[in-house]
């Protein structure tokens, strides 16, 4: 599958990165010659093999329903790069 | 010799009998490190004043006798993804160049609750891409044992930092090769633990399955005094295992007669550096000498590693990086809609390696591409997984080169990612199936820089790496060697 | 020849379980407080933070499986589901994607022509997002602010998201399955389900197809339909939306629309962007949730009687019409109410005519809750024995359950006190009757002369006289039997 600059920029889009015409076509060629590289998976027969998501063979890890301190409202604002009235502000959604 | 080029058990030693105590001691390895920081670069953030409370409050221990453990008073130094407690945490990306986390990562917790002092955070390829510490927004560190050269990557700093005697271990983390390599590279003890050995909690994620936080030390004994601090289960991280930490310094001076040692003929390619195979295959002989026996094993899928890695990496890293949005911390752009403030923000505070992983990672996750892509290597996981499990029927311990070549000259492999890319070749397997991997020096090229012998361990097994490890490393000099801090 | 259209709905309904804590933190997950006091750093998407699965959550979400009637998965998984938007704090919601817990279940509503059963595709666990408040220009509205302001006070509460087939076919269909899934939830006690305060929300799939056909139309997806009035109102605005496109032969449009309750029509939201692609994967930070056969029967086992099974048992042990039942059901605490009052009086049935009539009423209007009432079942069944016994008439009985209502009195008491034993007594009725006959001879003869409905002015006149003592039906008869004569 040969990537292309339009699928660049729907992948750019997706991952909101604003790029230029420049990068577009820098990362068009870079992460190109990257699938390509990959493309050697295909050598192997993986038909009847089930995928591995976890290293570990761990399963049902809980906890229990009980309150635990959270932040204070400081302390949760306090890296926000704009704050209004106790909560985040950000420009328009539309 | 200097207090500072101590190894951490012996200083660890004085500080218990008094010879020194901590805050004189951290002031004379500040001082140092101060010194020699122009031309290491292994810092971003030197902590001096909070290192010296700390040497004042692990001092009060030392005095009375009491929770004394072998890092109270000790200065280490931590990589600079780890979050630290109104400490600037960056990973060397302008995107968090302000942020001040409100809670310890569970590994600082542990060191801090040991009495160590942390004299600093250390610098690293971008969000751990990388493997050379070149894609740092914030500097370049060197190599102690050739300024010219890097250091290895991500954790460039913290290898460098202990090599250069600017702290007595370090933390890194490791998701590809991050530990071993620069550890390779700059002629220093590293490890990798199996996945789940040590809590991720407050580790800032780049590959969810993939990323392990672990030791830099001057030795083998360093390097196992730091794995036993660190650890243990972790109810705040549901991927970490519930099983006992063994006293792994101990467990390291166990002898290895009879030990099986696998030698994968996968890992010594045709074209493989030649001072690099040489000492690999010395080492090997030195341990056959001590009474291990050596067997040669096959990981046939392994050549595809790799690949597999440089699929399931990028994904999970594209998913991990997209909360820095401007939103609630970090960096942010101003736009006139969200959309613009996003995509702004992102650009501006991400360097091209990051964007590259998150773009190469979204294709692989995208409608159509998904079973093309990710699920493949997950399945690939597998088979490489089913490799080593057989091949860990037959021995205890595989031994491989670390990295392909020493270090490289700034500049050298920054033109073509994929060049880059191939340092991680004998590492990244042992990530992908989430097995302990320790990387230990072997030798010298003839321009004076440091090779690695790689050893890879079954599951929970870092006591026997530690044991292969300590019994080679004390038969030969290597440890012993210091950097000379010049460039050529 | 005009084509009948018919219209196909799916609901999906995302419940809030009312755990203590969120689903992946310690956070409360109490309603209203102010923004961003419940907040830690892993709710808040800070780098490093990992998530750890509340137990109490999947125990409610299994029990939601059971209470529909869902397979129940032994195996299952989070997921991640990638978008942007500001109320989500990691950039990715963790939710279920390809194993839900829950999947392949039904429910059974009601409608006038009989019951019928509604599929349920799947059930599955996901975390909240927080919430926006959208500020300046048009306040309050998306599509005309200036700017947002998030609060992460209900990021990471957890939800089970309920999926219906395509199996509804009108707007009362929904409101039926809405009310039905509702007293569900309720009754098995995983949530307040609550729509004013978000703990229930409901978004449909609307599509419309010429009858007989089997192909599906073109579906919309309606949001913000605030209560189950709206969405009842907001769906049958949509299919008469579509049905008007087709006929004018345009095509319906797959988009998002909202319910304005201004101008009570769906509008298209001013769309976000295209179509997400969420890229799901599944969530390397969590390990998978394996249920023993042991685990899922005794979450099975806790479970009360549900709603269709009680309503049915009411009408066939209690002799109840099917509506009865319905309105003694709706909630558990008056069905049990209603349960223990029964086993005090001989007819039920009265009971539960007292209880939705007079009671229902009382308690509404001084906004009263079970709990608060001053009188016990036993106390009501007295009054409901008194009057089927013929003791008292049923106005006299208005009077006394007011005295039992407002101070706890009981009937037995209020009836000695005020004397109000119902005058039933013939001699004394035929004397009251032959008085009033005499005193008004003009009313008689209308009657005599055709008026029969006069009659009721007779009854009320001797009623009057008994000082509404007697007992109006037999009053009735006696006039009837001195007038024709």
């Amino acid at each position: 599958m040969s990537l292309s600059e339009k699928d660049v920029q729907y992948v750019a889009k997706l991952a909101r990165l604003e790029v230029t015409n420049e990068e577009v076509a820098k990362y068009t060629e870079q992460l190109g010659n990257i699938l390509q590289y990959v493309e050697q998976l295909n050598q192997l027969d993986t038909a009847n093999v089930e995928p591995l998501t976890h290293p570990l063979d761990v399963k049902n890890v809980f906890r229990d329903d009980v309150v635990r301190p959270s932040l204070t409202q400081q302390e949760v604002l306090s890296n926000g790069p704009e704050i209004q009235s106790g909560h985040f502000r950000v420009p328009k959604i539309m | 010799m200097e207090l500072y080029q101590k190894t951490l058990h012996e200083i660890s030693t004085d500080l218990k009998t008094k010879k020194v105590s901590s805050v004189e001691l951290t002031k004379t390895v500040m001082d140092h490190l101060e010194k020699v920081e122009p031309q290491v670069q292994a810092f971003i953030t030197i902590t001096r004043e909070a290192a010296l409370k700390q040497a004042a409050e692990a001092d009060k221990r030392l005095s009375a006798g009491q929770d004394v453990t072998p890092l109270t008073g000790v200065p280490v130094a931590i990589k600079d993804l780890l979050c630290t407690k109104g400490v600037r945490t960056t990973c060397a990306s302008k995107m968090l160049e302000t942020f001040l986390p409100p809670y310890n990562a569970t590994v600082v917790e542990k060191l801090y609750s040991m009495g160590a002092v942390s004299v600093g955070k250390t610098n690293m390829d971008e969000y751990a891409m990388g493997s050379s510490t070149e894609t740092s927004y914030y500097k370049k560190t060197k190599n102690p044992w050739n300024l010219a050269c890097v250091p290895g990557g991500s954790s460039g700093g913290s290898a460098a930092s202990v090599s250069a005697d600017q702290a007595f271990a370090s933390l890194g983390s490791d998701t590809g090769g991050s530990i071993r390599q620069p550890a390779a590279l700059c002629g220093i003890v590293g490890l990798k633990p199996t996945y789940g050995r040590v809590s991720r909690y407050g580790l800032i994620a780049f590959a969810s399955s993939l990323d392990q936080i672990g030791p830099f030390g001057k030795d083998v004994e360093d390097c196992a005094i730091m794995m036993s601090a660190i650890a243990g289960h972790d109810p705040k991280d549901s991927t970490s295992a519930d099983l006992p930490v063994p006293d792994y310094a101990v467990e390291a001076k166990k002898p290895v007669k009879g030990l099986k040692i696998g030698i994968p003929k996968e890992f010594f390619p045709d074209g493989l550096n030649k001072e690099v195979a040489d000492a690999v295959k010395q080492a090997i002989e030195e341990l056959k000498k001590q009474g291990a026996e050596i067997h040669e094993v096959s990981l046939p899928a392994s050549p595809f590693a790799l690949a597999a890695y440089y699929v399931l990496a990028p994904s999970e890293a594209s998913s991990n990086l997209a909360r820095y949005d401007g939103v609630r911390y970090g960096l942010r752009v101003p736009g006139e809609n969200i959309m613009e403030m996003y995509s702004k923000t992102r650009a501006a505070g991400f360097g091209s390696e990051v964007k590259r992983r998150i773009m190469l990672g979204t294709y692989a996750l995208s409608s159509g591409y998904y079973d093309a892509y990710y699920l493949k290597a997950l399945k690939v996981r597998r088979l490489i997984k089913q490799d080593y499990d057989k091949a860990f029927e037959k021995v205890d311990v595989i031994a491989t080169p670390t990295a392909p070549n020493p270090a490289f000259r700034f500049g050298e492999k920054t033109g073509d990612p994929l060049s880059m890319y191939l340092e991680d070749v004998f590492t990244v397997s042992i990530n992908i199936t989430g097995l302990p991997g320790l990387s230990v020096p072997c030798g010298l090229s003839k321009t004076g820089l440091p090779i690695g012998l790689q050893l890879i361990g079954k599951a929970f097994d870092e006591s026997t790496l530690l044991r292969t490890a300590y019994a080679y490393e004390q038969a030969t000099e290597w440890h012993k060697q210091k950097p000379s801090l010049r460039e050529a | 020849m005009a084509i009948e259209y018919e219209p196909v709905i799916g609901l999906e309904v995302h419940c809030e379980l009312k755990t203590a804590t969120k689903l992946f933190c310690g956070c409360r997950t109490t309603f209203g407080n102010e923004a961003n006091t419940q907040v830690c750093p892993l709710c808040l998407g800070l780098p490093g933070t990992l998530p750890v699965m509340n137990a109490k959550a999947v125990e409610f979400a299994v029990k939601i499986g059971h209470a529909l009637n869902c397979i129940i998965s032994k195996y299952s998984k989070m997921d991640r589901k990638n978008y942007y938007y500001p109320d989500l704090p990691k950039a990715y919601q963790i939710s279920q994607y390809d194993k839900p817990l829950n999947y392949d279940g039904h429910l059974e509503i009601t409608l006038k022509e009989g019951t019928k059963r509604i599929g349920i595709t799947r059930a599955h666990l996901e975390e909240d997002a927080g919430k926006l408040v959208h500020a300046g220009g048009k306040a309050g509205r998306l599509d005309s602010s200036d700017y947002s302001l998030a609060d992460y006070n209900r990021g990471g509460i957890p939800l089970v998201e309920i999926v219906s087939e395509p199996d509804l076919r009108s707007a009362e269909e929904a409101y039926a399955y809405l009310t039905e899934l509702k007293s569900i939830l309720l009754y098995i006690d995983v949530s307040d389900c609550n729509m004013e305060e978000g703990s229930l929300r409901c978004d449909a799939n609307v599509s419309v197809r010429p009858k007989g056909q089997s192909q599906f139309g073109t579906k919309a997806e309606i949001k913000n339909m605030n209560s189950f009035r709206f969405a009842k109102q907001a769906i049958e605005y949509e299919i008469k939306r579509q049905i008007a496109l087709l006929e004018k032969g345009e095509r319906v449009i797959q988009e998002s629309r909202l319910w304005d309750v201004t101008e009570n029509k769906t509008k298209p939201m001013r769309s976000k962007e295209e179509a997400h692609d969420y890229r799901y994967f599944p969530e390397p930070d969590l390990v998978p949730i394996v249920l023993s056969a042991d685990y899922v029967q005794k979450i099975k086992n806790s479970l009360p009687e549900l709603p269709a099974a009680k309503r049915a048992r009411f009408a066939s042990k209690y002799g109840l019409t099917p509506y009865d039942a319905g309105v003694l059901t709706d909630e558990q605490e008056l069905a049990h109410w209603f349960e223990e009052g029964a086993k005090h009086t001989k007819s039920p049935k009265g009971l539960a005519n007292w209880m939705m009539g007079d009671m229902a009423a009382k308690m509404k209007e001084q906004k009263k809750e079970l709990k608060d009432l001053k009188f016990d079942q036993k106390k009501l069944c007295e009054l409901v024995d008194l009057v089927e016994a013929g003791t008292i008439n049923s106005k006299q009985a208005k009077e006394v359950f007011a005295e039992m209502f407002d101070a706890g009195i009981s009937p037995a008491e209020v009836v000695k006190s005020r004397g109000m034993a119902q005058v039933s007594d013939p001699k004394a009725i035929e004397s009251a009757v032959d008085k009033v006959l005499a005193e008004n001879p003009s009313v008689v003869a209308d009657y005599k002369g055709g008026k029969q409905g006069v009659i009721g002015f007779l009854v009320g006149k001797v009623m009057q006289a008994s000082q509404g003592k007697a007992n109006p039906k037999l009053v009735n008869e006696v006039l009837k039997k001195k007038l024709d004569v």
